[in-house]
């Protein structure tokens, strides 16, 4: 016995005690019918060759450790950047009580969210009361400023219709009439969380800008000098955003951020519990319509949003989630572009920072490889941040990606001498992302969390940028974009380069010569 | 909403009455009457604890339940670990419980072991049209070819399968005969199936029965059965919990021949039937497959509780009694050689502790079982209530709470804020969902599904551990900072509701 309560062992250290490790040896041997070591060791090793790459990027059915979501969590991501909204999920509950763990895990916060909670019953003769109940008390229980309808893949599949459902529900009293139920189907055997959130961002817009369903007049767009801005589902919305609003304002350019999930996953501990906080309020979203121009950072998430927008008669302008130097003057000179104001001597002072750190560290990068995945907008952003350091991006995945996309990402590849021994995998998973960190090994690998699966199988170091992050905490709150944001990418990068040659060159007497103090 | 500050010396039973009229005056009056038979007050000497459990969750109320695939792949079927677990429809639900659960084991993760893997047929629209069967043979012969060494599959049904008409039946069993008699089990824990994860966990346990046990009936032991062998049934070895557990069986004489079904595998589901005597803890989750094997082959159980020196000291005895003097004695050994450490650990702790109050809403045993533990630090559990509990685990309850508990079935978040708020209590254990809420309200709190990513909370060794963080937890210095100075007390921001 090694427990103690002076020093309590907790699970790192207690199963490795001898008596632990006694037990579990014998329970292998005993009672497991293990497999010889021998034979295990022989398909490790095959799983690490070039035979096993091709038959595992010939799978057509098995999908193994995606980088993607359903269009459900990106939903329910888009509504709640909204003053005073409840996402309300149509179909079956446990669905709801996934996205609210998933969305907890990664922000440390609490989520907010409802669900119709449909079973057998519902399935047999849809869910039109479940909707009618589930809207009453919601509103009577929650006493939201607006209620965002999205469905699983459940109410999908029987083909509940929201738009009259919520008119019935409204006719059966359980909202007023005037009470504002945007909607969108969002089924989860379509796209990814990113066409989510743009389904729901786009059902909001839509709501409040072409008549509320059909019980409202058509908003009548009279143009103004403001900016729309569309973050996209993103992990660090909440730094993201506040930088964003911070360059806004230094512009001095009139904005509305669409979605603004700053404030919601960022509440204070202080004794009360904000079940809403912040978001774009909902006269914002109305009047956004007269905007000159919309913004969205991340292309992917907002593909049918920007096309009503655009309908409306506003330019519409995206980006791939820029990172980086160039990627941000690019932003920037957009938004002075379409708002006519300079660019100020702050921010210039800003981008001469970050590329003097660059220049600082940009030999401990050159030239080093990366593998990179995560959302479509994502890659591309960090791709092109790896190029502007020297570094190759040698593998860019993204499960949800497209063929589309993946000329996005070959075409910006080609722009630089960098890129030209790199690679893009559109729609493969983390099981693909194996074998080609096996067979084609780089130096550092970009991802979530999960990540670390591959980090501890093939040995190449992690950093996290991604979601979700679920075991380094606080991340979301430094910002990615803007030129402050590139200077928290390039530092996490680097801190990386350098935990890792400090690892390599830590036994004594043996390689500690390059252990360095300065480096 | 926020912690009112005022202590009240009023008789529980009288609060709790006007504490719930008080949160259902809030619903509209159907849903009013419908929650109104899940809330109540246990009174001592009632059978139960007088509140209505397994019934629908209402729509639109934030409900904590789950779903039947949670209770299936998430709960029994996940941590076996030689078996390849597909989640069978889009790709979310897989996604979501990839590895959250903590279920540790053992083994070379995608080569001979596969729980904190996430396998789906990410169903595409044309998989919605055209039915899924025939990607399923193709999914599963690529498993085949990909993780030769997998000992098992099965097919866990996400929502669209049992709605479409795919015949995950007939896949499993054409693709099991293709492979020589491999084990296929198809699921059918769609998660619109019952009102919450509990009729999942019955269909896992059903088709372990159906596509295990059936398989080897009358077949002999693969091992070499002696007297003392025992199934841990009904341990998901949270960090670790069914190891620590593990480890008092065996001291005590008793040898362990399964583990259902944390750090499990195919031959110990395999084995349990020629087990002598089945030990319950998750009496939820398992009784199904327990009650089973009783009728079938004639095994026993016994449930027990390795939280906290006191109900483990009972639990080792109770499971001796199934045995002779060899094992009794056996028991008697090990509960004297960790009472120094169980003494310290008290001594340590308890004056920390002691008097603490505690409101509890979890799923599985944990509402009820976990108490004892915090009695023997001298706390008390003043509320409680189950996510997917039924009637029969309100009836064991009432052999563990006091007098005068509040008790809320499938609580809602709006009455579980107001019921912490007015209660006040020093310690808030429940999930993920919950707990930045009640933090945000000043209130410590601790996750008792996941451990808060600590444990092992079973078991001698785990009691310390569970110890130090509750301590942790109420004594951390952070609650004594959440009032701001030049903030009056108990005034709230402008425009926040109080």
């Amino acid at each position: 016995m090694t427990q103690s309560a002076d020093k309590v062992l907790d699970h790192f250290d207690l199963f490795r005690q001898p008596e632990y490790k006694e037990m579990l040896e014998n329970k292998r041997k005993n009672f497991e019918n293990p497999l010889p070591a021998e034979e295990i060791e022989r398909v490790r090793e095959w799983t690490k060759t070039a035979d096993y790459r091709e038959k595992n990027f010939a799978r057509e059915g098995l999908t193994v450790n995606p980088a993607k979501a359903c269009q459900p969590l990106g939903a329910v991501f888009a509504a709640l950047g909204f003053e005073g909204t409840l996402p309300f999920v149509h179909g079956s509950q446990g669905c709801v009580a996934y996205y609210r763990s998933h969305f907890s895990r990664h922000f440390k916060e609490p989520t907010s969210c409802v669900s119709s909670s449909m079973t057998e019953d519902a399935a047999v003769f849809g869910g039109l009361n479940n909707m009618v109940d589930g809207l009453a008390n919601s509103y009577a229980l929650y006493k939201p400023k607006m209620i965002a309808v999205s469905t699983t893949c459940m109410a999908e599949v029987i083909g509940d219709d929201l738009n009259a459902f919520i008119k019935t529900s409204k006719e059966k009293g359980s909202v007023p009439q005037e009470f504002d139920v945007p909607f969108a189907h969002t089924p989860a055997f379509v796209g990814s969380h990113v066409t989510g959130y743009d389904n729901v961002m786009k059902g909001i817009l839509d709501h409040f800008w072409n008549g509320k369903a059909g019980t409202a007049p058509k908003l009548e767009r009279a143009p103004n000098d403001k900016i729309n801005f569309i973050g996209g589902f993103d992990g660090y919305t909440v730094g993201n955003l506040r930088e964003i609003k911070r360059i806004f304002n230094l512009m001095q350019v009139e904005h509305t951020i669409l979605g603004d999930t700053s404030d919601v996953w960022d509440t204070p501990t202080d004794g009360h519990f904000r079940m809403y906080d912040g978001g774009t309020t909902l006269d914002e979203a109305a009047n956004a319509v007269h905007a000159k121009a919309t913004i969205s950072m991340q292309q992917y998430c907002t593909e049918k949003t920007l096309n009503l927008v655009a309908a409306q008669g506003q330019e519409v302008v995206s980006f791939n989630h820029p990172v980086g130097v160039a990627a941000t003057d690019r932003f920037l000179m957009e938004i002075a572009r379409l708002s006519g104001k300079q660019i100020p001597d702050e921010l210039t002072r800003e981008r001469g920072r970050l590329v003097d750190a660059i220049a600082d560290s940009s030999s401990h990068i050159h030239g080093k490889k990366f593998a990179i995945y995560g959302d479509p907008d994502l890659c591309l952003g960090l791709a092109g941040f790896l190029l502007e350091l020297g570094a190759e991006p040698t593998h860019v995945l993204a499960t949800n990606g497209n063929k589309e996309w993946a000329l996005r990402v070959h075409a910006l590849l080609d722009s630089s001498p960098f890129g030209k021994n790199c690679h893009v995998y559109a729609g493969k998973d983390l099981w693909h992302m194996r074998s080609l960190l096996f067979t084609e090994p780089v130096d550092f690998l970009i991802g979530n969390t999960y990540g670390k699966y591959l980090e501890r199988d093939t040995g190449t170091p992690l950093i996290r940028i991604g979601f979700p992050v679920f075991d380094r905490h606080h991340h979301h709150r430094y910002p990615v974009w803007g030129y402050q944001g590139g200077m928290n990418v390039l530092v996490r990068i680097l801190d990386k380069i350098f935990d890792e040659i400090d690892r390599n060159s830590n036994t004594p007497a043996k390689n500690d010569f390059s252990f360095d103090i300065i480096r | 909403m926020s912690l009112n500050t005022k202590k009240d010396p009023i008789d529980p039973k009288l609060r709790n009455k006007a504490l719930i009229n008080e949160v259902l005056e809030a619903y509209p009056d159907k849903l009013a009457k419908r929650r109104a038979k899940h809330l109540g007050t246990f009174e001592e000497g009632k059978p139960d604890c007088g509140v209505k459990s397994n019934i629908k969750s209402v729509p639109g109320v934030m409900t904590i339940r789950g779903c039947a695939y949670a209770g299936s792949k998430g709960v029994v079927w996940g941590p076996i670990k030689d078996m390849v677990h597909i989640s069978h429809g889009p790709v979310g639900c897989g996604q979501y419980s990839w590895g959250s659960r903590r279920n540790y084991y053992i083994g070379t993760t995608g080569i001979d072991t596969f729980v904190t893997m996430q396998f789906t047929s990410d169903f595409q629209e044309n998989d919605i049209v055209f039915g899924g069967d025939k990607k399923l043979h193709k999914i599963m012969d690529e498993i085949q070819l990909l993780f030769p060494l997998n000992k098992g599959i099965t097919v866990q049904s996400e929502c669209p399968i049992g709605l479409i008409g795919d015949d995950i039946e007939a896949v499993s069993k054409a693709k099991s005969k293709e492979y020589g008699g491999k084990t296929i089990v198809p699921v059918r824990c769609e998660g619109f199936r019952g009102v919450s994860q509990s009729l999942g966990h019955h269909i896992a346990n059903d088709t372990i029965r159906d596509y295990i046990f059936e398989k080897l009936a009358g077949q002999p032991a693969a091992f070499e059965q002696g007297p003392y062998d025992v199934s841990i049934i009904g341990d998901y070895n949270i960090g670790g919990d069914a190891w620590s557990s593990r480890i008092l069986l065996e001291e005590m004489g008793l040898r362990v021949v399964a583990q259902w079904s944390g750090d499990g595998s195919i031959a110990e589901l395999e084995a349990t039937p020629k087990a002598k005597l089945n030990v319950l803890h998750c009496y939820r989750s398992m009784n199904y497959i327990s009650r089973h094997m009783e009728e079938k082959y004639g095994i026993p159980w016994v449930e027990y509780n390795f939280f906290g020196p006191s109900k483990i000291e009972e639990s080792l005895r109770r499971i001796a009694e199934h045995f002779d003097d060899h094992i009794k004695a056996g028991a008697e050994r090990v509960i004297a050689k960790y009472k120094p450490l169980m003494q310290a650990v008290i001594d340590k702790y308890k004056p920390r502790l002691s008097g603490k109050k505690v409101m509890l809403f979890v799923g599985g045993l944990r509402p009820r079982h976990v108490i004892g533990a915090y009695e023997d630090l001298g706390m008390e559990v003043v509320g409680t209530g189950y996510e997917f509990g039924h009637n029969d685990d309100y009836q064991r309850t009432t052999h563990y709470v006091k007098d005068g508990t509040l008790i809320y079935d499938d609580v809602t978040g709006y009455e579980f804020e107001k019921f912490v708020e007015k209660v006040q209590p020093d310690l808030v254990g429940s999930g993920i969902k919950e707990k930045y809420v009640f933090q945000k309200m000043g209130v410590p709190f601790r996750q008792m599904h996941s451990w808060d990513y600590s444990g092992p909370y079973h078991g001698y060794d785990g009691f310390a551990i569970f110890a130090r963080d509750m301590d942790m937890a109420i004594n951390s210095p952070v609650w004594a900072l959440t009032r701001t100075p030049w903030k009056a007390s108990g005034a709230t921001e402008e425009g926040q509701p109080s």
